[in-house]
């Protein structure tokens, strides 16, 4: 920009270079100092002092009929190689794939030979040729679903339970909105926020405590801000648009239905985080399915489908095909989640989807907040503190229910 | 389980891996059978202890094991269990004018990363570059002189169970104290009482300089000597390789762990086996022997001839120690392990391979160690 300009004389021959030649010359300088520095081994910086650093996260847990599986990454700076592994104080046999040692980053899949028995924890300690121990806990072992037909079928299932029907479930509502005072839409979405900060605050909290747990290779808590940063921007990129399309057809239902889109996307990301939480726990074996778990979840749930339909209130009537688009985008991704969870789940994969939930809660938070507002121009008066109070109590009480 | 263990072992097997495994599901059947001809018809079908040896070694519900193909490297360490097993060292002796024996020792200490499992190296602190040291052996009565060269990086002491004036003592202090690096000093006492004693290192911290593996066992015999036996030193040991000094990762008698589940100990069936039992384990309160198919008369310190018990277990603190006196009745293979069985399945396991005919049942006297009061006269 500046060398362009005729105000700005300094520069010389290079600033009038071509704009291709101005980017490709430090990234060429760039690449030959690092490749200088790599191959000169970093001159005046002498090797690490101490032994050498031996970190390996345990990524994935897959038990079968007398076999554990993990699956290790290298999380540290140095080479790690697993000479032996024992089980509950016992040295067994593994087989280990690829074999040797492991490099910085890379992955190992050690299979032990081991009859471990239902419900029973197990402590499994690596031994890495220097003599270090690297320890991982088995919680309560139990077999790992294999991931066939009747496992994805019983996922979504279990999806559609959660997820989909108390969503649909709750956009019943709509009627009952389109009948009261507007001074009572706006209670409704004031409840709406409330009950979308919650589950905010849910995400986050749940988010954190897995983020520190993961000691992974990939980052622990600040997958969760990626997250909820990328869902945020990518959210409010989503939301212009459908704003630029919506208001050129002059619709004043565009305009609520955008809205209700919105609101629907933020919470169909959050319930895929929620159906990958009950995916991996079911497959970990800690998921007691059955009624309670589906009532509690569809109590819960229930309430996203009543802040879905709080912007449709007013204006015309939505046709039933829109209604039950935003019902499966709001529902469907718990289905998603689910068998994310239960079959390829880790924790900073986990991490990062809970991010994505919260942020996009978030950017749906900030949409509705204007239309809460009082002729003041307040968004926070007696009805909407009220009605966020509520909803945040609501979400606090079904939330109850379930446990996870 | 069972039988996916069994098909991986022998995938492994014809692969040419050295597997101990192989080693006893196929040349253990040939050889018993070259062995015991006439019997061979009766190990075709299945003899009893076959099956309790290769269901040994199959991991998974068959018992514990190190990963399949790894091997200690013997070499490398510099000593193999199988040969330290029955090494004493008699030192070198003359004559005094008094016509007393002298016996005399070099002990040095080193630095040296050995071997402790398969692939695990640990950084052991050494007597004569071996751990256990070498098992000092003499007679009651003799003159003792230990020159000890200090030829590692840290400071350390020899430490003599036994009775010795106080200069003697091996402790920081007291006498030579610390020898430092490259320095050397002379220990010289009487070798009394009888018995099976111990020397290790008094350094601080005691812990460590004994764990690293500065220690090894101290036999005096007796002036009449003990009956004719087959006679061996088991040192139970560990190493506490992540150096926490929470209990130990890796379990062992003689230092290689499940060294001799891979290479069993040979004896004779009806022949009197004797052995010097050290427990010198760090960092765990308590060891335990124990041996399957057989019982022993159980001498604890050695330091009288006559056995306080006939048992198949014992119990030791750390170092406790014993003479145990045995003859096995039946040929087979014969499990030997601590029956603290966590250190058994973190490598304190081994097996007494019996050869000799098999017989249908044991004789009434099936071991003639001789009777130890008639020894001592």
């Amino acid at each position: 920009m500046e060398a362009s300009s005729p105000s700005a004389p300094r520069g010389g021959p290079i600033a009038s270079a071509p704009v291709w030649v101005l980017a490709a010359l430090p990234l060429a300088l760039i690449a030959a100092a690092f490749a200088a520095f790599a191959l000169l081994g970093g001159p005046g910086l002498d090797d690490r002092r101490g032994p050498p650093v031996e970190e390996l996260a345990v990524e994935r847990t897959v038990l079968r009929p007398g076999e554990i599986e993990l699956t290790l990454r290298n999380t540290g700076p140095d080479p790690v190689s697993v000479a032996q592994v024992a089980v509950a104080d016992a040295y067994v046999s593994f087989e280990a794939e690829p074999g040797g040692e492991i490099g910085r980053l890379e992955e190992q899949k050690l299979t032990l030979d081991y009859p471990w028995q239902e419900g029973s924890p197990y402590a499994v300690f690596l031994l890495t040729s220097t003599g270090a121990t690297i320890d991982h806990e088995i919680d309560a072992a139990v077999e790992t679903p294999e991931a066939g037909a009747g496992f994805f079928g019983l996922m979504a299932v279990l999806g559609t339970y959660v997820g989909v029907i108390p969503v649909l479930l709750g956009m019943l509502f709509l009627p009952l909105l389109r009948s009261v005072a507007d001074r009572w839409i706006q209670l409704f979405l004031a409840l709406t926020i409330g009950l979308l900060a919650f589950l905010a605050l849910d995400g986050y909290l749940e988010g954190t405590e897995i983020g520190a747990a993961s000691g992974g290779a990939f980052g622990g808590v600040e997958l969760l801000f990626l997250g909820a940063a990328l869902a945020f921007l990518a959210l409010t990129a989503v939301d212009r648009k459908l704003k630029s399309g919506l208001e050129r057809q002059r619709d004043s239902g565009a305009s609520a239905f955008r809205l209700s889109l919105m609101v629907a996307i933020g919470i169909g990301l959050h319930n895929l985080g929620e159906g990958l939480a009950i995916g991996s726990a079911y497959a970990v074996g800690s998921l007691a399915l059955g009624a309670f778990l589906v009532i509690g979840f569809a109590l819960h749930n229930t309430t996203e489908g009543l802040a879905i339909v709080a912007p449709l209130a007013k204006g015309g009537r939505p046709p039933v095909s829109r209604l039950l688009l935003l019902g499966v985008v709001a529902g469907a991704p718990a289905i998603l989640g689910a068998v994310i969870g239960a079959s390829v789940y880790n924790q900073e994969l986990a991490t990062l989807l809970i991010g994505v939930g919260v942020g996009a809660i978030i950017q749906v938070i900030a949409q509705l907040l204007p239309s809460i507002r009082d002729s003041q121009g307040r968004a926070l008066h007696p009805l909407s503190i009220a009605g966020i109070v509520a909803g945040a109590l609501i979400m606090y009480a079904t939330g109850l229910l379930i446990s996870v | 389980m069972e039988k996916l263990s069994r098909r991986k072992l022998l995938i492994g097997g014809s692969a040419g891996a050295a597997l101990p495994v192989l080693h006893q599901l196929v040349p253990h059947a040939g050889l018993h059978d070259a062995i015991d001809g006439a019997n061979a018809a009766e190990q075709g079908h299945g003899g009893p202890s076959h099956g309790g040896a290769d269901a040994v070694h199959g991991g998974g519900n068959a018992g514990p094991t190190f990963r399949p193909g790894a091997a200690v490297d013997h070499a490398a360490n510099g000593f193999n269990p199988t040969q330290l097993l029955r090494e004493f060292d008699w030192g070198r002796t003359r004559r005094l004018p008094s016509g007393r024996i002298l016996r005399e020792w070099t002990l040095v200490a080193g630095d040296k990363e050995i071997e402790v499992a398969p692939g695990v190296k640990y950084a052991a602190w050494t007597y004569n570059a071996r751990v256990p040291g070498p098992t000092l052996r003499c007679r009651e009565g003799e003159l003792l002189r230990i020159r000890f060269v200090n030829g590692s990086e840290h400071p350390h002491t020899i430490h003599f169970h036994g009775l010795h004036p106080a200069e003697m003592d091996g402790v920081p202090g007291v006498g030579a104290g610390l020898i430092e690096t490259g320095g050397e000093t002379t220990y010289e006492f009487d070798a009394e009482p009888f018995g099976l004693h111990l020397y290790h290192c008094h350094a601080g911290p005691l812990a460590e300089h004994i764990a690293r593996g500065l220690y090894g066992a101290f036999i005096i015999d007796p002036k009449q000597g003990r009956p004719e036996a087959d006679e061996m030193v088991m040192a139970m040991n560990g190493f506490n390789t992540n150096f926490d000094a929470e209990g130990n990762q890796v379990y062992a008698v003689n230092t290689v762990a499940f060294h001799y589940v891979n290479e069993p100990i040979a004896v004779e069936r009806d022949a009197p086996v004797r052995i010097y039992l050290v427990n010198i384990l760090e960092y765990d309160p308590i060891n335990s022997f124990h041996i399957h198919g057989n019982f022993f008369n159980h001498f604890p310190t050695g330091t009288s001839l006559t056995p306080i018990e006939f048992t198949d277990t014992i119990m030791q603190g750390q170092a406790q120690r014993a003479v145990l006196e045995m003859c096995f009745p039946h040929a087979g293979d014969f499990m030997f392990h601590a029956h603290k069985t966590e250190f058994a399945e973190l490598g304190w396991m081994g097996f007494f391979r019996v050869g000799g005919h098999q017989r249908a049942s044991v004789p009434a006297a099936f071991c003639d160690l001789g009777d130890p009061g008639r020894v001592l006269g």
